[in-house]
């Protein structure tokens, strides 16, 4: 590994300081899980590694009337042993609980993996589907940025020289609501998702007509992708009619743009992201009306 | 549930009992010193630069940057390496061409596989040693690289060594420069009347990847050249008389002048016989005067070592209406990798070797490719000739309708039975183990629910004899120390320790065992080819005699009797008129009484009649993703006598294991200019905990009449037969056959997509 220098701030100027002054050259590592391995491996070479742990704004995990407040540091184990977290947010802590096995959740955080910014981050669908604002801080104040429009290609992203994500924001739950989030992977663990679907659906009072939904997609494209017309075609229709489930997962296919890798082909993707789509609204709606999942991740 | 023993009568006091094992400790605390684990005063710290190239000549090598660096001491490239071509050397575990071995350790004027190293420096960190070598400029001619194995055999393929030729079975040598190495041949009967007489004939072409021992230490080798030429390596190997032969081959020195210290080992299954970093971590030993420590990194391992082969086999076997085999063929190919040497002849006599077949014919050809020179790897060639050959078989079933176990009663191989390829068998047990799955709770359960299949394949390996040492110690307290030459990667410092105390009478921990290092102890052969517990274990039961002797002979001195009036029978030595020492009772009186006793056993005259294993495996397949999830899994080994039926269990559960990950994803994967994409366990996706439920296991007992105690070699065979039955049950769940390893999702979901297609409406 090559040599660097190294600072842990204990306010968010500081920290926005360091990182302004080198300019690009500098990153931030919370639980480093993807930083570690990529100087590891000589796929980044930053000259100043910014510990932004020790920052209090960085480390808030509040679920009030408010929404949820998630700092950018915290680790996801915390995530999804947070009962507001896993009653009400709960793609997000399905996401939280594959990424990684037990000691990578310990340090990984959710604000690490939006800003390592892979089109395949497990947190990501999970965030579109509820809605996630990116809380950033930099040289130039403050500004906030809808998740979706976060990303800018693989591993990019809007942060510019001398920013950093403080927290990522999530609005009230409606009632009659319910999310969830699951991903396509060979194994049954310790994967990268070849397709990740995340979905939030609001249900009206007979508990099966889709009143709102929101999907996430990821590993499908450059970028993690709002889905919007895949929701709305869900809209006034039953989650039992399987003709609006089916048309919900054409439009997803629809607006992916997945690539051959070694990981699945374009086929096997658009494939599996309709199967999924369906699986993940059926089990979103499920949530919606209090019922509990029968789900082992990765099956 | 786990674990269905098999009731037996005990014959024996020690063996099949399950002692605590002699290293556990060591291990589960950490405190084990494995190949990594090395530290000597002033040592320096290495690293490898390999070919980004999958086939390039090497026009010219620049060190000159690297050296100037602060803290570098020495590099090395193909210049430092002796001219050892055309010498062909037995190893122990087969006869390696030193040319090929040499230039596989040190690129000469080309590269073969991306991985191959070209240089590696010496420095005072392992930061400053990267970035030396990353600093070393070579020139490279980039040719184009051959993949395939079919496509390496044609005529107009880029060929990698031009030093090879056709061997033709049984003599003959092609003219001309070519990537096929060797063509065997094997035939038995009237090949065409037996086509000629069968009432079903099934022949299917089947595709197997290059997949990876996936042991989970890397290699690690440290070196120290001393000024009076005497070279000592400790390293991570599975034998350290042919680490100690290679190294010294290699470097052109005489095998008194190289030491080998074996550390303990983190898993071998094959891939830690042929040297690596030994030769290149003396070199630069030898030029900075310096210990030094070479050790891989995971893609290292996985770019730079000897994965299996990746082969095309196709078979053709017919059976008549009562389902006996009439007639099989076959036609096999495996990718050698970057030097001649796959396991294709073990895969040639394994392919048809369950069963009696009277009619036969197999063919099968060594072919390189630009990939990494391939190895040993648990049962070597015999998984991917099972694949085929099982999923056959499982297709004449359908067609007769007939139970595919019952069809392999029928047609075991039993004693008597000659294979195709000339050996004749002794007494074996691959009927006992299909009757156990039969008779398992397993098979007779039912299996329920949709997209659920249940698929049985049987497997057979050689295991083999080879040679042994063991030298064992007397100790006035009434134990014995053991030590022997062959390194442990499976429990068998305490299997052959068992067989010591059985033979003695004495428990299992009065045994002391040390796996010694090369000059201080007799030879031996490799840990491999599931040797170490039969023919360390006869080593052991030699050295156990030659002490019962020795303690006789003691009695009759102490009771000034004839020495012929004493025997060894039951822990203790019996004399005329009642007389009587327990075994500690006379070992606390050898000091006082003569000279030391030091038992003294070697082997190598005995070879190992052969394992079989039947298994069977329900699976659920997802029909819209094609992802398959074992659901239970049931393995069945003759194990002839199962001295620790823990570690027995343990190393069937962990060929099945391997042979899961096989069937479903593991795979090398490359791109057109045959960089491997996948160098990491990430996207090199061996099962975790999560993929594979708790094994059954049976053990089943027929003695090989080789060994005293009828003891057979357990480590391989479990692995041949679990990607055939993981296709025979995807079968049964969704009606696709597999051709293909792995089953992928995208693979098997592609099948299932066509079927559907293929199916009319509904």
């Amino acid at each position: 590994m090559h040599d660097f220098d190294y600072v842990a701030p204990t306010t968010l100027d500081e920290a926005i300081a360091a990182l302004a002054k080198h300019d690009g050259q500098a990153r931030c590592l919370a639980g480093g899980t993807d930083l570690i391995d990529q100087m590891r491996t000589g796929r980044r070479r930053p000259a100043l590694v910014v510990d932004v742990k020790k920052i209090p704004e960085l480390n808030a995990l509040v679920v009030s009337d408010d929404g949820l407040r998630l700092g950018a540091a915290v680790p996801c184990s915390d995530v999804y042993r947070n009962e507001g977290v896993a009653q009400d947010y709960a793609a997000l802590a399905d996401a939280a609980r594959i990424i990684g096995g037990i000691q990578i959740q310990n340090r990984a955080s959710i604000g690490g993996n939006v800003c390592n910014s892979s089109p395949a981050a497990d947190s990501v669908p999970a965030l579109i589907a509820l809605q996630a604002v990116c809380v950033i801080a930099g040289p130039n104040g403050p500004r906030e940025v809808p998740i979706e429009r976060f990303f800018t290609g693989p591993g990019g992203n809007v942060l510019e020289a001398g920013e950093l994500l403080v927290e990522l924001r999530m609005p009230p739950r409606p009632p009659r609501s319910g999310s969830h989030y699951r991903r396509f992977i060979p194994r049954n663990e310790m994967d990268i998702a070849v397709v990740g679907v995340g979905a939030s659906v609001q249900l009206e009072d007979d508990g099966r007509t889709v009143a709102a939904a929101r999907i996430g997609l990821g590993a499908v494209a450059p970028t993690p992708l709002l889905a919007e017309e895949a929701a709305r075609v869900l809209v006034g229709r039953s989650v039992d009619d399987e003709a609006a489930l089916s048309d919900a997962a054409e439009a997803a296919r629809a607006v992916i743009r997945p690539i051959d890798d070694m990981r699945g082909t374009k086929a096997f993707r658009s494939h599996v992201t309709g199967v999924l789509v369906q699986r993940v609204v059926r089990a979103a709606a499920a949530r919606a009306r209090g019922e509990s999942l029968d789900y082992c991740p990765g099956h | 549930m786990a674990t269905v023993e098999k009731q037996r009568q005990r014959k024996y006091r020690v063996l099949g009992t399950r002692p605590v094992r002699h290293d556990g400790v060591d291990k589960v605390t950490g405190r084990a010193r494995y190949g990594a684990d090395t530290h000597l005063p002033g040592m320096l710290y290495a690293a490898m630069l390999r070919s980004p190239h999958a086939h390039a000549r090497i026009v010219s090598i620049d060190t000159s940057a690297a050296e100037a660096m602060p803290g570098v001491h020495a590099v090395v490239t193909r210049e430092d390496f002796p001219d050892v071509s055309n010498r062909i050397v037995e190893l122990g575990e087969g006869a390696v061409n030193l040319g090929h071995l040499s230039q596989n350790v040190m690129a000469r004027n080309k590269v073969l596989y991306k991985g191959h190293a070209v240089a590696a420096v010496a420095a005072d960190s392992i930061h400053i040693a990267r970035e030396a070598a990353q600093r070393i400029r070579v020139e490279y001619e980039i040719l184009p690289p051959v993949l395939d194995v079919l496509e390496a055999m044609s005529d107009d393929a880029p060929v990698l060594n031009e030093d090879v030729r056709t061997e033709e079975f049984g003599g003959g040598t092609g003219d001309r420069p070519t990537n096929v190495a060797k063509h065997f041949h094997y035939e038995k009967g009237d090949v065409e009347a037996g086509f000629a007489r069968a009432a079903v004939i099934v022949e299917r072409e089947f595709r197997t990847a290059t997949v990876h021992q996936g042991y989970i230490e890397p290699h690690a080798a440290t070196a120290l050249w001393n000024p009076d030429g005497h070279v000592t390596i400790w390293t991570c190997t599975q034998g350290s008389f042919t680490a100690r032969q290679q190294t010294a081959e290699l470097l052109g020195l005489p095998v008194s002048r190289v030491r080998v210290i074996p550390t303990e080992i983190g898993g071998g299954f094959g891939g830690k016989i042929s040297v690596y970093l030994e030769p290149v971590a003396a070199l630069l030993a030898k030029k900075s005067g310096r210990p030094v420590k070479l050790v891989m990194d995971r893609s290292e391992v996985l770019e730079g070592t000897g994965p299996t082969p990746g082969s095309y086999i196709r078979v053709k076997m017919g059976a008549d209406r009562d389902g006996r085999i009439t007639a099989a063929e076959a036609y096999l190919a495996y990718e050698a990798g970057a030097f001649p040497g796959s396991p294709i002849n073990p895969g040639c006599m394994c392919i048809f070797a369950c069963y009696d077949v009277p009619n036969g014919r197999i063919d099968g050809y060594d072919v390189c490719v630009n990939k990494p020179r391939t190895n040993a790897y648990r049962a070597p060639g015999a998984t991917n000739a099972a694949f085929a050959a099982e999923t056959v078989i499982d297709e004449i079933c359908e067609q007769l309708g007939m139970d595919p176990l019952e069809f392999r009663l029928k047609n075991a191989a039993v004693e008597g039975t000659r294979r195709i390829d000339g050996v004749t068998y002794s007494r074996i047990g691959m009927k006992e183990t299909v009757e156990a799955i039969l008779n398992s709770e397993h098979y007779r359960s039912e299996l329920k629910g949709p997209n659920r299949g249940r698929g049985v394949a049987s497997g057979f390996w050689f295991n083999v004899g080879l040679k042994s040492t063991v030298v064992a110690t007397v100790n006035p307290d009434g134990t014995v120390s053991l030590v022997e030459g062959s390194t442990d990667i499976g429990g068998t410092r305490t299997s052959v320790a068992m067989q010591l105390a059985e033979t003695l009478g004495i428990a299992a921990e009065d045994v002391q065992p040390l796996v010694a290092d090369t000059d201080s102890v007799g030879y031996t052969d490799v840990t491999g080819g599931s040797r170490v517990t039969f023919s360390t274990g006869i080593a052991a039961i030699e050295a156990a005699k030659d002490i019962q002797r020795q303690m006789c002979e003691r009695a009759a001195l102490i009771w000034d009797c004839p020495v012929d009036q004493v025997r060894y029978e039951d822990g203790r030595v019996v004399g005329p008129d009642g007389q009587a020492f327990t075994f500690k009772e006379l070992a606390a009186l050898v000091p006082s009484t003569g000279e030391p006793i030091v038992g003294r056993g070697t082997s190598g005259k005995a070879n190992q009649g052969g394992a079989f294993a039947t298994e069977v495996v329900d699976v659920e397949v997802d029909p819209d993703t094609g992802k398959v999830q074992i659901l239970r899994f049931t393995v069945a080994q003759d194990a002839g006598c199962a001295v620790h039926p823990s570690y027995v269990e343990g190393q069937m559960q962990g060929g099945v294991v391997q042979g899961i990950g096989w069937a479903l994803n593991e795979e090398y994967i490359y791109d057109d200019q045959g960089r491997m994409l996948n160098n990491t366990f990430l996207d090199y996706r061996i099962p975790t905990c999560y993929d594979v439920p708790m094994i059954d296991t049976i053990i089943v007992e027929v003695p090989d009449p080789n060994h005293p105690y009828g003891v057979r070699g357990v480590g391989e065979v479990p692995i041949v037969p679990p990607p055939a039955a993981i296709a025979n049950a995807i079968y049964r769940a969704v009606g696709v056959r597999m051709d293909r390893l792995p089953m992928s999702p995208p693979r098997v979901l592609e099948k299932i997509l066509q079927s559907r297609a293929a199916a009319p409406a509904q």
